[in-house]
């Protein structure tokens, strides 16, 4: 006779669901409205989600006010764990969303908007990566990181041409490889600590101090290889490229920021206690992993003739930059992190709608993709301001002062400094001295030559109001970061700290 | 509006390219040659308000950036800044005034008076950060200037230009987080302000470590031997504009900084490097007049002789006494004034003829007497002849490093005098002699607007070789804190026994004030 099991409602601390469930709930109402009445215009289910958004962002926040006075809340059977990196995570997947959706409010019509699905799967996208960031629970990751990933698929698939199923299959073939890697990474380190929850694993691994290295060593393989494909770092990063240059410009720049800081969330709850336990082996291979990663990437873009395949290198290297500041695992290279990445996303959100609004229906004449380089080159003489917006976004992600990045960049490399790694912050500040060539090309191409004759057409033939505001948003956050740096960096600064990171 | 006189200084000119945007293209000019010359006599008041005697900085403003990492919009000027200022802003006005160039001319003008806020920016910032902001800054507009109006090789000369500069400050912006790093130590406090960094003293081995990181970023944008392949490029490609801006202003980013930053901070490194520096700049003064020699093109003759004349910059500056510090400040400023002219003079030729090479030119002093006569002054005073404004730097700056070593500058001696030999002959090639091509037959000798650049440069010239003083004093009143306070912080036996003490630690006490 079994015990009736008794678990009291407050224990739950069902709360801690709810950032996510408004998102699920705000995904289901989409699903059922079009059941009453279907054929509504895009513009309708764009301002849903935003509103939906707009309270799962509230609810975030209001948690961000409660982890200041409590500390860490755990819920559901110590399956959710909010801390300061689950709320900072939160915060920039719901704000990045935010600022993405209304890209769907473009000047010309496409395919995939006209189906409430794509806005309930994005919705859904987002419930799966709070999901991610809100736990220390292997099995929940790894729930989370599916659901987020397979609705993932689908909105890139839905961009209806041959290059977009093309990415979207191999985007998922790949993401399938890197699931059953998890898989295996979190089986292994279970059945040597007998937990799923990376802390007790943590324990349990400094209580027998590391008997089993051997096992640990395969785990953590599992672990690199399954983080390596959705972090898309070198040699995991073939994907990359095709699928963002599949997938629509917008959502190629939105996959470079939103399940990146999820995947960084967790592989710094997962790596941070390896880095820290003296696994030299670890380290070495993250020193190598990161310095390939940005390195390789950099000189692949040099070479690329696409601004979208230009921009996927850079989004790797990038990538490469911030997984230094999980290697360096001090508070302040954390802290950095999460400094950078809420910059990154700033430009890069802004670089990214640039390609957006000058997206013609179809491809250039004698042109095999959608942005090359001629497409803007003498962009400055057609239309100015395109081209400065453009050239300001180049130079920030090139890290030139004072625009955003650039104080991402030197925290970072200040991190290195202070956490000992003196050649690897040599390494970063010369990769973006490589860097800086490939943006600069761009800007060559918009500054120094002459346009083509008939591309005229295609600028900022996509742009609506709601898409010339987010990049005047994007714009002014990359402009005037200096004056946020500060507020942000004492904000990161308590919450990472006070996770214990 | 006094104390905050550097920051209008500063973001006047930004503020007023913002707003040029609006300005219809046909009157850009006269509104940028307006912008530039309330800048200028904004400047002129700065000097005005400017006390010569003291040392120390003045007209400090500090405005936290990023307080939590120590960051502050921290300005203030000394004796040796003010004067790179006024410079910077009369070149941008003479520049715009005499703009020849009518393609996108609204452009240039706008590019132009960012780049000056940027100069500005670069000579008063106190705030290795801020600092940085500006250098890395200045690097755009320029970037853009070679790569819109220049010549057929403009897109690889101004991505050479820009990425070779790049790539050297991103050496230093490590050194600098070090820097800032050895502070947090030493203090518990993050801070990038210099006047807080000049009262670190760092183990000599770390001082070796950063003079390197921070001598890359600064000797490429001297740029020294052997950093300096740059430089060609970018003045044979760059517009005139551009040319007279880069050399007389953006190289002098450079070695203000070594004077800045590399002395006062390191300075047992500074004289632990001081003779592989001296060396590398007596092959910069030997070698750039030799492949000057050769050049066929005038422009590239005024650029070598340009990264000639850096070289004894960079030799006085190491000279680390008085003499030699302000001499080569003095030098900077001199450079500046003879370069930018003759960067100007060959802007003029170049408007009427379309070439540099000067096997076309021959007699030209009969065609263009007044042309002939300026020109004639300018060289005159490149190759450094006295009561000429290059002499006195030129001088000062070879008595500095006499007194480190007497065969270093018998040799640099020498080839100063060596490197009149090309100027004279460049001048012979094209002015004297028989006019031998038809179309230098009719050329027109310099018109009004041209005038008005040039006439002043010559004044200048003339004016402070002959009376150095009021320039010269403050300058020196600014070097001798620089020189006590290395003395003061010196600590091998000949670190100590080359920077002279100077007894006069008021100096010191000011320059280290801080509000």
């Amino acid at each position: 006779m079994l015990e009736p099991i008794n678990v009291s409602l407050a224990s739950l601390n069902i709360t801690t669901l709810a950032p996510m469930l408004i998102a699920i709930v705000g995904a289901l109402t989409i699903l059922c409205i079009d059941l009453i009445k279907g054929g509504l215009h895009k513009s309708f289910y764009v301002m849903v989600s935003l509103l939906f958004l707009l309270l799962d962002l509230g609810v975030v926040i209001d948690f961000g006010n409660m982890f200041v006075k409590n500390g860490p809340v755990s819920g559901m059977f110590d399956m959710m764990l909010i801390d300061g990196l689950a709320i900072m995570g939160q915060i920039i997947i719901v704000a990045g969303s935010m600022l993405f959706i209304p890209l769907a409010l473009t000047s010309k019509r496409f395919h995939e908007y006209n189906y409430p699905e794509y806005f309930a799967l994005f919705l859904f996208m987002i419930a799966g990566f709070q999901f991610m960031v809100a736990t220390d629970n292997l099995i929940l990751i790894f729930v989370g990181l599916e659901t987020a990933s397979l609705a993932l698929y689908a909105l890139i698939a839905l961009h209806n041409r041959s290059k977009s199923f093309e990415a979207a299959v191999k985007y998922f073939t790949m993401g399938a490889l890197a699931a059953g890697f998890f898989a295996f990474g979190s089986m292994i380190l279970y059945a040597i600590s007998g937990s799923i929850e990376i802390n007790q694993i943590a324990s349990a691994l400094a209580g027998d101090h590391y008997a089993n290295i051997g096992y640990v060593l395969v785990a953590v393989s599992f672990m690199l290889a399954a983080f390596g494909f959705k972090l898309s770092m070198v040699p995991f990063h073939t994907w990359t490229p095709d699928v963002y240059e599949g997938s629509s410009a917008a959502l190629a720049g939105y996959m470079s920021i939103v399940p990146k800081i999820a995947a960084f969330i967790v592989a710094m709850r997962l790596f941070e206690f390896l880095v820290h336990s003296g696994v030299v082996w670890l380290q070495v291979i993250l020193y190598v992993v990161v310095v390939i990663t940005m390195t390789a990437s950099n000189i692949w873009a040099m070479v690329q003739t696409d601004v979208k395949r230009m921009l996927a290198y850079s989004s790797i290297s990038h990538a490469g930059f911030v997984m230094a500041a999980i290697l360096i695992g001090t508070t302040q290279s954390n802290t950095a992190l999460f400094l950078y990445w809420a910059l990154f996303s700033f430009t890069n959100l802004g670089a990214f709608t640039m390609l957006w609004v000058s997206r013609q229906k179809n491809l250039l004449p004698g042109q095999s993709s959608d942005h090359p380089f001629e497409k803007f080159s003498g962009l400055i003489k057609t239309m100015p301001m395109a081209a400065i917006m453009m050239g300001l976004f180049m130079l920030s992600l090139a890290g030139i002062p004072p625009f955003g990045l650039f104080w991402g960049k030197i925290y970072i490399i200040a991190s290195a400094v202070t956490g000992g790694y003196t050649v690897l912050a040599l390494i970063m500040a010369l990769n973006s001295a490589l860097a800086a060539y490939y943006y600069l090309k761009l800007i060559v191409f918009m500054f120094m030559k002459e346009p083509v004759v008939g591309y005229e057409k295609y600028y900022l033939v996509n742009a609506s109001l709601s898409l010339k505001t987010i990049i005047g948003i994007a714009a002014i956050g990359t402009i005037f970061a200096v004056l946020a740096v500060n507020p942000l960096l004492k904000v990161i600064t308590l919450f990472v700290y006070n996770s214990g990171y | 509006m006094q104390e905050h006189i550097l920051s209008i200084l500063i973001f006047f000119p930004a503020l007023a390219a913002m707003l040029g945007f609006i300005v219809h293209k046909d009157s850009v000019r006269a509104y940028g040659i307006t912008v530039a010359a309330i800048e200028f006599f904004l400047s002129l008041w700065l000097w005005n308000l400017y006390d010569p005697l003291t040392s120390g900085m003045q007209f400090m403003e500090q405005a936290p950036l990023v307080a939590a990492f120590g960051i502050n919009y921290l300005v203030g000027i000394d004796g040796i800044s003010l004067f790179i200022i006024v410079l910077s802003t009369f070149f941008t006005m003479i520049g715009i005034a005499s703009l020849t160039e009518t393609r996108r001319v609204k452009d240039l003008i706008i590019t132009l008076l960012f780049l000056e806020m940027t100069m500005v920016g670069v000579f008063a910032a106190l705030d290795a950060i801020v600092f940085y902001v500006f250098w890395e800054l200045s690097l755009i507009p320029m970037l853009y200037i070679i790569g819109a109006w220049g010549g057929p090789l403009r897109i690889y000369a101004s991505i050479k230009f820009f990425l070779y500069t790049f790539t050297g400050s991103l050496v230093m912006l490590v050194g600098m987080l070090f820097m800032a790093y050895f502070y947090y130590q030493a203090t518990g406090q993050w801070s990038f302000s210099l006047l807080e960094w000049y009262r670190l003293i760092l183990p000599f081995n770390f001082q070796l470590w950063l003079f390197a990181a921070f001598f890359l970023g600064f000797a490429i944008k001297v740029p020294m031997f052997p950093f300096h392949t740059w430089l060609p490029y970018a003045h044979g490609q760059a517009p005139t504009i551009g040319s007279v801006i880069l050399a007389a202003i953006l190289l002098k980013m450079g070695t203000y900084a070594f004077v800045r930053f590399s002395l006062p901070l390191f300075p047992d490194a500074s004289v632990y490097f001081m003779f592989p520096i001296a060396t590398l700049a007596i092959i910069m003064i030997v070698y750039a007049a030799m492949v000057a020699y050769a050049q066929e093109d005038v422009k590239q003759v005024v650029a070598y002789s340009s990264v000639s004349h850096m070289g004894v910059i960079i030799l006085g500056t190491f000279a680390m006494n008085v003499e030699g510090i302000s001499g080569s400040i003095f030098l900077m400023i001199a450079h500046g004034v003879v370069s930018g002219a003759l960067f100007l003079l060959v802007g003029v030729i170049y408007d009427r003829r379309h070439t540099k090479l000067m096997s076309e030119f021959g007699g030209l002093a009969s065609v263009m007497p007044r042309y002939a006569t300026i020109f004639g002054i300018m060289m005159m005073a490149s190759v450094g002849l006295p009561l000429t404004i290059n002499f006195v730097g030129e001088f000062l700056s070879l008595l500095g490093f006499y007194k480190q070593s007497h065969s270093f500058t018998l040799v640099a001696g020498t080839a100063i005098i060596v490197g009149a030999i090309y100027m004279l002959s460049a001048y012979k090639k094209m002015f004297f002699g028989t006019v031998t091509k038809e179309e230098n037959k009719n050329l027109k000798d310099v018109n009004k607007t041209e005038l008005l650049a040039l006439v002043p440069l010559v004044i200048i010239t003339i004016w402070l070789g002959i009376y150095p003083k009021p320039i010269l004093e403050p300058i020196n009143n600014s070097v001798e804190s620089i020189v006590q306070l290395m003395h003061d912080k010196a600590q091998t036996k000949e670190a100590q026994a080359r920077i002279p003490n100077l007894g006069n630690h008021e100096a010191t006490n000011s320059q280290q004030e801080t509000h």
